[in-house]
């Protein structure tokens, strides 16, 4: 997918005109785990409706697999199901009688026979951890965890090449947090499903992306792996936004002479960087010790 | 007894067929015990569905055991004439900030509360006032709350409480929906009503971070409390709230993870200042 120098500016003419993204550039590539940050109002979800068509560029080129999305005749309903979105608080929009039913409602629609539906809506159920015993059941039912990964196998059963996910763990406690996130890990390295992930959690997007987006103010001002960009945590700060809890440990770890990476980003990182560092102290006063005794 | 007391408090939901018979019956909560006492800030955490938001939902009375008592300020919650003394007493805030704002001026959402106390207006407005300055909203006073971020709104939604001039607050996932800024503004405001005005805070969040200034803090499940004690208490268990689906801060785990491969350090480590302090 590629984005060439969009711009889509809200209530054109009006007193209210106002650009919500400007001059994007931005190619992602087939495979890719890519996390979007940005403060509320940063133009992150004008942004990734443009990739599947929901928004249409003011000015500028919507490209995937080299299309133009917008030229005329192109296929937007092709297009929406290879390029799945799911909104924020996805479970608001479940209305089947069942969780089955629901989920079948995207492939039925894509022309698929009731039995091949069903055979996708199985998998993509499969594929997020809700078990057999809950497919006939109201999705009105099921825990708050549950619905969420009802609606996101909703999006999956169109077998999209490509997931984007608006705050899709918001609301959830830490375990069903950690749950979808690896399912949909999983689904990135098992289908190799492109992801797009939006998120509030710099911890989140730390462990799970290949490479991170950030905006702000409507324009696109970082675009790296996740380690360099929180190498930039004092301006990510000014933006709203922070490095995950372990950057800045390590950093006021450097401040006090331990020789650490200041660029560890997650926790299985910051540990093994921190008892190497120990190590080496110790090994260092151990040396020392010897030394000391020698001199004795 | 503290300012808000929970006896065996039991709570069940029921769940209807069709025709309105034959209820299932679901427990949400059993055998609750609890005595707050009247300025401390209390913190509830529990996974989806362990029962702390119906909990909540009781301390302003919005839900009425089916079993056992809850009192705020010695007011039985079950007594119907009490009702608006009791959410006088104690104000709610919710996760969504959209849900809760009225109107289409900052202050006038504000006022809504008192005037429907019956406040007269020279006060109301006092109080619109101080309420909004309390949370550092007062610049905003004249503005539409369509404007405002998610933070900003919430912060509106607080005054709102804070106006009714009530000796508790109880906020069920205020932060959920707000970005790093929002949350970081949102709970300053709630820690400093605790502080300077000595509001009772009762605070739901799923984000551990939020937990650690806390006096106390309680852990549910299945509809009981299963853990309490002080944010130290309760974070130097970390297998204990991994197995009630909860997790604890990046730097209380991360010291944890350094304790169990050899490296000396105090159990139940808060902040990154005493990491580094127990490390260099």
């Amino acid at each position: 997918m590629e984005l060439k120098d969009v711009t889509y500016t809200y209530s054109p003419g009006t007193v209210y005109e106002a650009n919500a993204i400007e001059h994007i550039n931005l190619k992602i590539d087939e495979g890719q785990f890519i996390g979007v940050i940005g403060h509320t109002g940063s133009g992150k979800s004008t942004l990734i409706q443009h990739f599947n068509g929901l928004m249409k560029p003011t000015s500028g080129q919507v490209l995937y697999e080299g299309e133009d999305i917008w030229a005329e005749g192109y296929d937007l309903r092709k297009l929406r199901s290879r390029v799945g979105l799911v909104f924020q608080y996805p479970e608001h929009q479940l209305f089947e009688i069942d969780v089955l039913t629901d989920v079948c409602f995207g492939p039925k629609n894509q022309g698929l026979s009731k039995e091949d539906a069903e055979e996708r809506a199985r998998e993509a159920l499969k594929h997020v951890g809700v078990p057999e015993d809950l497919y006939r059941k109201s999705p009105f039912e099921l825990s708050g965890g549950q619905k969420r990964r009802v609606a996101i196998a909703g999006v999956l059963a169109m077998n999209p090449k490509v997931l984007i996910l608006d705050e899709p763990t918001a609301g959830l406690d830490p375990r069903g947090r950690d749950e979808i996130l690896d399912q949909i890990k999983h689904l990135h390295e098992e289908r190799g499903i492109t992801i797009l992930l939006v998120s509030h959690s710099m911890e989140d997007v730390a462990r799970y992306a290949g490479r991170l987006i950030v905006m702000n103010d409507a324009h696109l001002v970082f675009d790296d792996t996740p380690r360099e960009v929180f190498r930039h945590y004092r301006e990510l700060e000014k933006m709203g936004l922070a490095a995950p809890q372990v950057t800045y440990i390590m950093h006021a770890l450097k401040e006090r002479g331990l020789d650490v990476d200041v660029n560890a980003t997650t926790v299985e990182e910051a540990r093994a960087n921190i008892l190497q560092a120990l190590g080496k102290r110790t090994s260092r006063l151990e040396t020392e010790d010897t030394e000391d005794k020698r001199i004795c | 007894m503290g300012i808000i007391k929970a006896s065996k408090l039991g709570f069940d939901y029921f769940k209807y067929n069709e025709e309105g018979e034959d209820p299932e019956v679901f427990r949400a909560i059993d055998r609750v015990d609890l005595d707050v006492q009247e300025g401390q800030f209390i913190a509830i955490l529990g996974h989806n569905g362990s029962g702390k938001s119906t909990l909540a939902k009781h301390m302003n009375a919005l839900l009425v055991p089916t079993e056992g008592t809850l009192w705020v300020d010695s007011i039985n919650t079950s007594s119907e004439e009490d009702l608006w003394k009791v959410r006088q007493k104690a104000g709610m805030v919710f996760q969504n900030p959209d849900n809760q704002i009225l109107g289409t001026v900052v202050e006038e959402d504000v006022g809504f509360g008192p005037e429907n106390m019956g406040v007269p207006t020279e006060d109301i407005w006092e109080r619109v006032e101080k309420s909004l300055k309390a949370v550092g909203m007062l610049g905003f006073r004249d503005k539409s709350p369509n404007k405002l971020s998610g933070g900003q709104k919430q912060r509106v939604a607080i005054a709102g409480v804070v106006a009714m001039k009530p000796k508790c607050i109880i906020l069920d996932e205020p932060t959920a929906m707000l970005d790093p800024n929002g949350r970081k503004d949102v709970l300053k405001t709630v820690r400093q009503l605790n502080r300077q005005e000595g509001v009772t805070v009762i605070l739901i969040t799923h984000y551990m971070e939020e937990v650690i200034y806390a006096d106390n803090v309680f852990v549910m499940d299945r509809g009981h409390i299963v853990m309490k004690g002080t944010p130290r208490e309760i974070f130097s268990q970390v297998e204990e709230l991994q197995k009630y689906r909860l997790d604890v801060p990046q730097v209380t785990l991360l010291a944890h993870e350094l304790r169990k491969a050899g490296v000396d350090l105090p159990k139940g480590i808060l902040t990154i200042e005493e990491l580094v302090n127990a490390l260099c």
